[in-house]
């Protein structure tokens, strides 16, 4: 097997562009085409045009295909209905997070499981285990499909304007089946910038020409190319949880504060699922003796905390640990997430600090998400 | 880009003026900046610190991460620039004019230093 780094269907174009590239779970994937500053605020007053193909997308179709998702995921996927789509993740047995994903429901019995580039793998292979027994087949779809977002709040305007498809009636976390400049895609809207937006699974062959095509009709009104750089910070802004970081293995959805996607009444298959006895463990335990918290942190400083920065107390006592940090574009300062002590995870919490390089700068520990748009 | 031939360049990627009156001016090449990404945060040697070539004497930090500066010479530092502290894009958008990063007296004769085509081949670009 080769160590080269994957290309996307677009990446001749990335280059033509003159993006910095930089290889991100095995992808060479565009950083930034420019300054990544500029690319966020695009995407927060404008819109931007990004290169998701390294996500990875799974097929899961059959009569049971709801049975097995339902078994295989914490969520409740029988009350997703065709058309529609779930925030959802995938645990092992001991409740660790696996990944987290976004299942769409194309067909009464067709569902596309969308992982992280970095997990395709192992969600992949734990669907295929974990179908053994339902009367379903799990498809590694990863190289059948380029993913074209276009996000923010001009992006709803720029697809009308090459497609034909009800753009009007496809609502937050909804996808459908449509044309988009002459080619077929899955019309998502969905996305990971806390902005409204689209996200368009395409074939990789039509995907430079649906490039072009919004590349074009986004011009006029400050579309601009984005990279994995300005991503990460629009995320973060939004509160929005990134996998290695504030997910792992070693963390249970309740531990992260997303014990809401986890539902123990599922609507088929009966409540059995993967995981099912440990995260009843840890939602009794995050009742009566809540984990650490995530949280967010604004500097009052400039200096930006990055992952693995120690959050301590006025004492110097480590009290938790950054998972992300960035200084924000939107907001004019560095800004953190991370995992605290319950009893400094407070909005207000005073003496707060992050020990960057040896140095305790001050935090203010604020609730999620950072920015939330203006609807 | 081009690397302006009258400076001379360290291989940690910072520029030096031709003394005047034994003052350089020092700052972080093209090369660098691009490297770096957004400039978001710029933390210089204070006026009266000694600064000696090779070490570090401030950072620079960016949308990604944090890197260190490094002094291409030993001396003193006479002035550091305030328009880069307030506004790091200047990094960016001036590396080698506006950007700069602060006035040295230089006390020991600079070493290791290369030129404008050397630096070029250096750091391929």
């Amino acid at each position: 097997m080769s160590n080269a780094p994957r290309l996307t269907a677009l990446d001749a174009l990335h280059r033509s562009l003159g993006a910095t590239m930089t290889d991100f779970a095995g992808w060479d994937m565009p950083l930034r085409y420019a300054s990544e500053r500029d690319e966020h605020n695009a995407v927060r007053t404008q819109a931007g045009l990004f290169d998701l193909s390294h996500m990875g997308e799974i097929t899961v179709t059959g009569p049971q295909a709801v049975d097995l998702l339902n078994y295989a995921l914490v969520g409740n996927i029988g009350s997703v209905s065709a058309g529609r789509a779930r925030y959802t993740m995938i645990c092992q047995e001991d409740g660790g997070i696996l990944d987290d994903l976004i299942v769409y429901r194309l067909a009464d019995t067709e569902y596309m499981v969308v992982a992280n580039a970095g997990n395709a793998q192992v969600v992949l292979d734990a669907l295929t285990a974990r179908a053994d027994g339902f009367d379903a087949v799990v498809r590694d779809d990863r190289d059948a499909y380029a993913l074209i977002a276009v996000q923010g709040p001009e992006s709803p305007g720029i697809l009308k304007s090459v497609t034909a498809a009800d753009l009007d009636g496809l609502k937050y976390y909804a996808g459908l089946p449509g044309t988009v400049a002459g080619v077929p895609a899955l019309i998502a809207r969905t996305g990971y910038t806390g902005e409204d937006g689209f996200e368009l699974f395409v074939a990789p062959g039509d995907a430079e020409k649906l490039w072009q095509a919004l590349t074009e009709a986004g011009a006029p009104v400050g579309l601009i190319p984005c990279g994995l750089s300005c991503r990460d910070t629009l995320r973060l802004e939004a509160g929005m949880p990134l996998y290695g970081h504030e997910l792992t293995t070693a963390l249970t959805p309740f531990d992260a504060g997303l014990g809401r996607v986890v539902k123990f009444e599922k609507t088929s298959h009966g409540d059995d699922f993967v995981g099912h006895d440990a995260l009843a463990a840890a939602a009794a335990k995050a009742e009566t003796a809540p984990p650490r918290k995530l949280v967010g942190l604004i500097a009052e400083g400039r200096r930006v905390p990055r992952a693995g920065y120690p959050v301590v107390d006025a004492d110097g006592t480590v009290i938790g640990e950054v998972t992300s940090g960035a200084p924000s574009p939107t907001l004019g300062k560095p800004i953190a997430m991370a995992y605290v002590d319950a009893a400094h995870a407070a909005p207000g919490t005073a003496g707060v600090g992050v020990d960057i390089r040896g140095k305790a700068e001050p935090y203010e520990v604020v609730a999620l998400p950072f920015y939330k748009r203006q609807k | 880009m081009s690397n302006p031939q009258q400076l001379r360049y360290s291989k940690e990627h910072e520029w030096l003026s031709v003394a005047e009156d034994g003052v350089s001016t020092v700052g972080i090449t093209e090369h660098a900046a691009n490297a770096l990404g957004d400039v978001v945060f710029v933390q210089l040697p204070e006026v009266g610190d000694t600064v000696t070539a090779g070490e570090t004497c401030g950072e620079l930090e960016s949308t990604k991460s944090v890197s260190d500066l490094y002094s291409p010479v030993t001396g003193e530092i006479v002035e550091a620039n305030q328009d880069a502290v307030d506004d790091p894009s200047l990094v960016n958008s001036a590396p080698f004019e506006g950007g700069w990063l602060f006035k040295v007296r230089i006390t020991e004769e600079p070493k290791d230093l290369l030129s404008a085509d050397e630096y070029t081949e250096f750091s391929g670009s």
